[in-house]
Formats: C-alpha cells, sequence, structure tokens
C-alpha cells in the first residue's frame, strides 16, 4: 500500500514537472504586467500583439508552407524509393539503408553545417528553396523507415494478378500496391511534417534573405529576453496540438468501435 | 481503410495548394533589409510599404560579425544593410558595397554636417548614417552604491554574478584594452594577451554574455551591471528609473552605424528609396524616439522632447567624448581577435 | 517485376544532398586558408588538441553523460509504472508522456527562463517563504536541467516498450521459484529490459552531446559545449575549416557511442512514437 503511494507520488511529481514549466508558460500569457512573478490581472494583449506581430506571422506561414511542401515531396521521394529498395540485391540495399540512417543518426548541426556548404558551394542563394531542400533532405530517410515495413508485407502475388487480369502496371499499382501501403505513407507524410515544424538546427543554417521559420523567429526572440508574446505563442500550439490529438483519438476510437461491429456482425 | 483513403487525399490536395501558394510568382517588388535586432520602429515599414508598394522582407542580426559573415559566404540576398563604422570601412576595402546614387536620396541633406565625411567613407559614396551612439555601463543605482567611474567596477568581486558583458568581440576586447590604457584599436598582441588575460579572469564574475537580451534583464533588474550601447541604455533607463548610464574615464568607443547597399543587390533602386524614406524628418524622427540611440538627423533631433535631446546618455556633451575612438577595421589583426574571443568564451 | 528504377530519385537525391556536402565538411576539415590559396594541412586537428577546446569537449561529454544517467534513474521507474499490467488509464498516461514532445522544442527550452530567473517564479516563491534567492540561471545546473526536462521521455519511452512486452510468465516462473522482489528485477525484468535502455541511453546522450539552443538559452552565451564551438565557427568567426573540423570530431564521437549502443539495441527505430 505504501509503496502503492509513493509509485502515484512519483509519478505525479515526474507529469507536475513536464507539465509545470509549460502551464506557467501559458498563466503568464494572460499577465497583465510584463514583469514576472507577481500577477497584475487579466489580458488578452499579448494575444493581440502576436497576430499584429508580422514577423511572427509571416514565419507561421513559411513554417506551415515549408512542412506540407517539404513531407509532400518528401513522401513521393521516399516511398518510391522504398518500393524500389525492397526490389534490390542484397549488397545494394545493404547500402542504401546505411545512407538512409546516416541523416537519421548524423547530429542535426553536422547535418545542417554540411548542407549549408553545399548551397553556398554551388551559388544557391539561402532563403525559401535551400530551407526546403534541407528539410525534404532529412525528412525522406524517416518516410523510408515508414513505408518499408509494409512494402516488406506486400503480397507479390495481388500485384501479378492484377496485370493479369489486364490492369495497367500503373492502375495496378493506384489500385492494388498503394492502398497496401497508405497507412505507411500517410505516417510517413505526418511524421516529416511535424519534424518540419520543430526543426531548428538544420533550418537555422540554411535560411537566409528575410525567410525565418517559427523555431528560428522563437529563438532570436528568446535571445531578446522574456517576451509575453512567446507565451501567447506558445498557449496556442499547445492548444492546437491537444485539440488535433483529441480529433485523431476520436477518430480511431470511432473506426475501431465500427470495426469491432463490423466483424461481431 | 476509406476513412485513411480520404485522409490522404486531404493532404495531397492541402500540400499541392501550400505548393502553388507558396512558389507562386508575387507581383510585388520585394526589399530584403537586413538590420540589427529591435533597431527600427516596425510600424514604419508598413508606412513605407502603403507608400510605395514595395514589399519589405525585413530580417535581424545579432552582431556585425554574424552579418558580414552571412553576407561573405554568398549565401544570402539583401539589398539594405545597416553595419557599424569600421564593418561599413571592411566591406567597401573587399569592394562588397555599392556607390549610392544620391540623386534617389534628396533626404541626405538632413543628416548633420559632423556626420559626413567620417573616415570609414570619406567621400561620403556608399552610405548614409542611421544612428550613432557609445559604449558604457549601465548600473543599477539600487545595487551600486557609487557611481563608477572605470571600467574596473566590471571587475569587482563585489558585483559577481551582477554583471553582463556584451557578446560582441569588438566590444568586449575593445573597452578591456580601453580600461588597461591602450587603444582599442591595437594589434598588438601582447597588449590583446593581457586583454584576454583581464577578461579570463573576469569570467567568474559574469553572469552572462547577451547582446539583446540586456534590456529585458536590466530593466527587470536582473543584474547590477551591464556593458551596453547607448540607445539599449536609454530604452532602459526610460522603463526603470533606477538605472543609469556612464562612460568611464578611461574612454570608450564611440560609433556610427549606416545604410548601405550590398553590390548585387537585386533592388537596389527600391533601396535607395528605402534609404531616402528613412530620412524623412518624420520617420527618421519616430525611429529615434522609439529606439533611443542618438539620431544623425537634424530635424529629428530638433524635434525631439528636450529632455532626450539634452539627456547626457543620447547626446553626450564633447567633454564625455574626449577619450573615445571609433573603432577602425583591424585587417588580417581581426584573426588575433577572433581567436582570443573563441578562447575566453570556451574557458 | 523490376521496379529498382523507383529508388533512382531517392539514390540521386542523398548522392546531391548527403554524400557531396559530407565530402565538403572533410574537405573544409582537412585544408587550411593561407595567403597563396588553400593548402591540406591538419592544423585544424591540431588547434583541436589545444587544452582550451579538449575542455569543451570534455566538458560537453560529461555534461550529456550526467544528463543520460539522470534521464535514465528518473525514467525507468516512470517506464516501469507505466508498464505495469495493472495500470489504468495507460493510453493517456503514455499519451501525457509523449506529448510534451510535440511541442516545439524551442518553447520547452525557453519555458524554463521565466522560472529560473532572478526574479523569476521559483525565487518569487522562495521570496515569499522568507528563503534566500538562489542563482539558478546561467550555470551548469540550467543547462542540465533543460537536456533532462527536453530529453527525459526520450528514456521512458523505448524503456516503455521494451518493458510492457516481456512475458509475464518469466517473472512469475522466478517468484514461484523463490525470487524476492529485487532479485527478480536484478536477474529477470532488468537484464530484459536492456535493449530499451540501450536506445534510451543514445536517444538522450546524442542530442545531448551536440545541442547548442539549451546551453545558449539557459547557459547565457559563457557556457561553450562543443556545439557552440561549432555554431561560433561558422556564424560568427567564418572559420569554416576549424569549424568543419569540430564537426568532424564530433562526428566521429557520436558514430563511435553509437556502434558501442547499436550492438544492444532493439530493431524497433523509434518504437512508441507513432
Amino acid at each position: 500500500m505504501v509503496s502503492r503511494i509513493l509509485k502515484r507520488a512519483y509519478m505525479f511529481s515526474l507529469y507536475l514537472f513536464l507539465y509545470a514549466p509549460i502551464i506557467v508558460l501559458a498563466f503568464y500569457s494572460f499577465n497583465n504586467s510584463r514583469t514576472r512573478g507577481a500577477w497584475t490581472g487579466f489580458t488578452f494583449k499579448w494575444y493581440l500583439a502576436l497576430f499584429q506581430d508580422r514577423q511572427i506571422m509571416t514565419s507561421l506561414y513559411y513554417s506551415l508552407s515549408i512542412g506540407v511542401i517539404a513531407a509532400f515531396v518528401a513522401t513521393i521521394i521516399g516511398t518510391l524509393a522504398a518500393l524500389g529498395i525492397n526490389h534490390l540485391k542484397p549488397i545494394p540495399r545493404t547500402v542504401i539503408m546505411n545512407l538512409t540512417y546516416l541523416p537519421v543518426l548524423n547530429p542535426d548541426i553536422v547535418t545542417g553545417i554540411s548542407l549549408m556548404l553545399l548551397f553556398i558551394f554551388v551559388r544557391l542563394k539561402l532563403g525559401f528553396l535551400t530551407l526546403l531542400l534541407s528539410h525534404i533532405t532529412f525528412n525522406i530517410p524517416y518516410v523510408i523507415l515508414s513505408v518499408l515495413p509494409r512494402v516488406k508485407q506486400l503480397d507479390q502475388n495481388m500485384y501479378e494478378a492484377a496485370l493479369d487480369l489486364g490492369a495497367t502496371p500503373g492502375l495496378a499499382f493506384w489500385k492494388v500496391i498503394l492502398p497496401e501501403i497508405m497507412p505507411g505513407v500517410v505516417t510517413g507524410w505526418l511524421l516529416a511534417f511535424t519534424l518540419s515544424l520543430d526543426d531548428f538546427v538544420i533550418s537555422f543554417f540554411n535560411t537566409g534573405s528575410g525567410v525565418s521559420n517559427l523555431s528560428i523567429i522563437i529563438y532570436s526572440m528568446a535571445r531578446r529576453g522574456i517576451n509575453p508574446k512567446i507565451n501567447a505563442l506558445s498557449t496556442l500550439l499547445l492548444v492546437s496540438i491537444l485539440a488535433l490529438l483529441v480529433t485523431v483519438n476520436l477518430m480511431m476510437s470511432r473506426q475501431r468501435h465500427l470495426k469491432i461491429r463490423e466483424e461481431s456482425e | 481503410m476509406k476513412t485513411l483513403k480520404k485522409i490522404s487525399i486531404i493532404f495531397l490536395l492541402m500540400s499541392m495548394i501550400m505548393a502553388a501558394g507558396g512558389c507562386g510568382p508575387s507581383s510585388k517588388l520585394t526589399l530584403n533589409v537586413y538590420n540589427w535586432g529591435d533597431y527600427i520602429d516596425e510600424s514604419v515599414l508598413a508606412d513605407f510599404e502603403k507608400k510605395t508598394n514595395i514589399k519589405v522582407n525585413y530580417d535581424t542580426f545579432t552582431t556585425n560579425e554574424d552579418m558580414y559573415i552571412k553576407l561573405k559566404s554568398g549565401g544570402s540576398s539583401y539589398d539594405l544593410l545597416i553595419p557599424s563604422d569600421y564593418m561599413i570601412k571592411r566591406m567597401i576595402d573587399e569592394g562588397m558595397l555599392a556607390k549610392l546614387n544620391f540623386e534617389n536620396i534628396p533626404n541626405y541633406k538632413y543628416i548633420g554636417s559632423q556626420f559626413k565625411n567620417l573616415e570609414y567613407d570619406p567621400d561620403n559614396e556608399y552610405s548614409v548614417p542611421y544612428m550613432w551612439g557609445t559604449v558604457g555601463i549601465l548600473y543599477n543605482k539600487k545595487m551600486v552604491s557609487e557611481r563608477p567611474d572605470s571600467w574596473r567596477i566590471l571587475w569587482d568581486q563585489k558585483y559577481a554574478k551582477q554583471i553582463l558583458m556584451l557578446d560582441s568581440h569588438r566590444d568586449s576586447i575593445g573597452i578591456t584594452l580601453k580600461m588597461l590604457g591602450y587603444s582599442l584599436n591595437t594589434k598588438n598582441l601582447a597588449e590583446l594577451e593581457q586583454a584576454k588575460e583581464a577578461l579570463i579572469r573576469q569570467k567568474p564574475l559574469v553572469l552572462a554574455y547577451v547582446v539583446d537580451e540586456v534590456k529585458d534583464k536590466m530593466i527587470v533588474e536582473e543584474a547590477a551591471l551591464a556593458l551596453v550601447w547607448s540607445g539599449d541604455a536609454v530604452y532602459c533607463m526610460r522603463e526603470n528609473e533606477n538605472l543609469d548610464y556612464v562612460i568611464p574615464k578611461e574612454g570608450s568607443n564611440y560609433w556610427f552605424d549606416a545604410m548601405v547597399i550590398p553590390k548585387g543587390a537585386p533592388n537596389k533602386e527600391a533601396a535607395e528609396k528605402f534609404i531616402n524614406f528613412m530620412c524623412e524628418p518624420e520617420i527618421a524622427y519616430r525611429n529615434a524616439d522609439y529606439i533611443g540611440y542618438s539620431s544623425p538627423h537634424t530635424e529629428a533631433v530638433k524635434n525631439l522632447p528636450a529632455e532626450i535631446r539634452n539627456n547626457r546618455t543620447a547626446y553626450p556633451p564633447a567633454e564625455d567624448l574626449k577619450n573615445c575612438e571609433v573603432f577602425i577595421d583591424l585587417g588580417s589583426a581581426l584573426k588575433d581577435y577572433d581567436r582570443i574571443w573563441t578562447e575566453i568564451k570556451a574557458q | 517485376m523490376k521496379k529498382t528504377w523507383a529508388a533512382y530519385p531517392y539514390l540521386f537525391w542523398i548522392i546531391i544532398f548527403t554524400i557531396i556536402p559530407l565530402g565538403l565538411l572533410i574537405f573544409f576539415s582537412i585544408t587550411v586558408q593561407t595567403a597563396s590559396g588553400i593548402v591540406f594541412s591538419l592544423d585544424n586537428f591540431r588547434r583541436f588538441l589545444e587544452p582550451v577546446y579538449l575542455k569543451v569537449l570534455m566538458r560537453s561529454l560529461s555534461l550529456a553523460a550526467l544528463s543520460t544517467v539522470l534521464c535514465l534513474l528518473l525514467g525507468y521507474p516512470a517506464a516501469q509504472f507505466l508498464a505495469a499490467h495493472d495500470l489504468k488509464h495507460r493510453n493517456t498516461m503514455v499519451l501525457l508522456m509523449v506529448l510534451p514532445m510535440w511541442i516545439n522544442f524551442l518553447l520547452r527550452t525557453y519555458a524554463w527562463l521565466p522560472l529560473l530567473e532572478r526574479k523569476g517564479l521559483i525565487n518569487y516563491i522562495l521570496g515569499r517563504l522568507g528563503l534566500p534567492s538562489l542563482n539558478l540561471l546561467y550555470n551548469d545546473f540550467a543547462v542540465m536541467l533543460g537536456m533532462v526536462y527536453n530529453f527525459l521521455p526520450f528514456m521512458v519511452l523505448p524503456i516503455y516498450s521494451v518493458l510492457s512486452k516481456i512475458d509475464r510468465s518469466l517473472i512469475e516462473a522466478a517468484e514461484d521459484l523463490g525470487a524476492d522482489p529485487a532479485l527478480v528485477f536484478r536477474k529477470v525484468v532488468f537484464p530484459l529490459s536492456l535493449p530499451g535502455v540501450f536506445s534510451g541511453i543514445t536517444m538522450v546522450f546524442m542530442p545531448a552531446v551536440t545541442t547548442f539552443v539549451i546551453s545558449r538559452l539557459l547557459g547565457g552565451g559563457q557556457f561553450t559545449l562543443i556545439g557552440n564551438l561549432i555554431e561560433q565557427q561558422f556564424l560568427t568567426v567564418g572559420d569554416w575549416n576549424f569549424g568543419s573540423a569540430i564537426s568532424m570530431v564530433m562526428m566521429a564521437v557520436i558514430l563511435i557511442s553509437m556502434g558501442f549502443a547499436s550492438k544492444y539495441e532493439t530493431e524497433q527505430e523509434g518504437g512508441g512514437l507513432w
């Protein structure tokens, strides 16, 4: 009994440790005064200021568009790669897989710097394009790693059956292979998108000409000291993540219910 | 399975829409401005956009060196920069700046004559002054009993972990050289080694090496003493009346920041328009009022309230500047400064 | 069906964006810029062997190791609790452990600033209790706290996923044979959980060694880790050759420690994340 209470107390303090800073941050986004510690009244003014801040709003746009496009391109290249890798002979396959793991294992800072060296070497101006290319680069391995297991499970006979029934290879791919690997593809896309949104280090070295994503803006604002606008921003992000997770969970549990019902019928 | 399909289709559509939006050609001209952090009244940018229909893409740097590296690497394209004197000299010498067409900048006439023909741009070909100022000590009167008159106070054990230094090597090494009685433009290795020793000795007393954080930290009284640029001091003193600024007797750095256009800027004419706009009396006044630095613009200064115009921090009398020097470009000796700074920070 | 061509765009991509950049990094690290042009030299590596820089490397390694140990000590019991067979609401609890990882890494680090400052919340509370205020920010403690806070979930999840798959009958068998809980843990549970422990260690140690953000924001600019050194060389000093050499050293350190860990690691990459 005692150990049970101890365990609970331990878990409670651990979750408190994980959440307290974020909750305090959110709490202070409603504080009227800029100075810390004391609470001087409730306000929404930091949220208003946030939406009027053009740097933050532009960076939000860049973060989202880079995230969506990079994830999209990485998903296409990565899915194709996963399909191809599966058919490679063992030796080239091992080589390619090791190269795939390399950017995953390599420290972000090394990936970021080496890409920067490349872009500068070929005289590509750092900006939107280089940011996009670097994000695609670090996204592809994650797409491959999430699609590959699905590809391995593919039943070759299905594809051949489709061909025998007169489907063109394209149609067979679209109707037979793609639906089978779709869960892996969607996971890959989502993973790539979130990684892209979260990335700071690689973006930091590969952007310029005024193109900054959200992480870079937060970094430069945090270096200027505490700013209630960042508190407001993090509260909004926290709320949207929560909303997203709740929706996904609800959707998944509904699907599960449907499935259970189908099976029981 | 069906839901998954639907989700994926939505994602694909979203991707394509965003892709189209992201890469689509924008009809408006875009001006890339690269400035110090927190160094402009940002509403000015919107006014410029409204007036000229040129979109401003505004980006900031932390120190002259950061800006230089970013530009030198050839990785970035900017149309307008606002570096300091010695950096402008270096960039002119290295052929990185374009000559301005002053026909597009009629408002140049408002710049005070003492800010023209300065050493870094002797013939006024490349730059239009934006702000000027000094480097000094910002201190909190509640925490520091006597008014500091020497840089040595930044080495005083009494204020251990209450001192903020500038994370900018020319400034931090420069004032140390001044304290030791040397020129802040020295290339003498022995003198530099002494400065390095002094800074390493000081390190345990320093709370943090900062640039932009300094304002926030001093206003909320996180530290007692800080090495700051005068404009930041003006800003902080406005927010917290316990703060005061002093230029130590050993002398300090006296600097100018000016607007320049890098060679090969895609929109040179728009950049000149921007410079001209920044020199309009009302705009120059708004910037000077907002950021607190000293303006070289005669009309803007005239319009400032008397308490700022007569503020010893923002517009110091000649006697305060007596021992002050302007940074000059160090050429190859800069490597020594870089190495020393790296070693100090790595300690 | 020979569809190996599908991998060609990717092959093309890794050659351009992975292999060539690394080649450039190696090239820069073994050359120096002199007045007469670019010369091959090992000077950059030799410079790194100076005591100042070796000290930075040691500091980075020891701080990362310490944070990893702390994460393990804090995380293992948590993983055990999550994997306990009689836990209600397990999914919610696990989700709560994962959730902070979804919040932007910089925000998670920034969140500590208002707490740790001299006028921050913790000192405010201490002051209210009549206690003297503490120097919490801009020191080893703050940097380590930042690391543990940011990377703790990366330790808990892999251990949890291994623990939850352990066959209950093994534990019951040990108990039936008279082993007390401590012995069961020492002889059965812990050895079986080792793959998770090792993958947790790599997932914490790696980012902790290479970070430059945590040390910049919570260490206050005077706290130089190897990541800060690299950033400085590339963005402030502009000595790419030295910067590349440091990066190479760092890569070597990481790949060697990965090599050690991968001997024990599970097949599952980032299991439990999705």
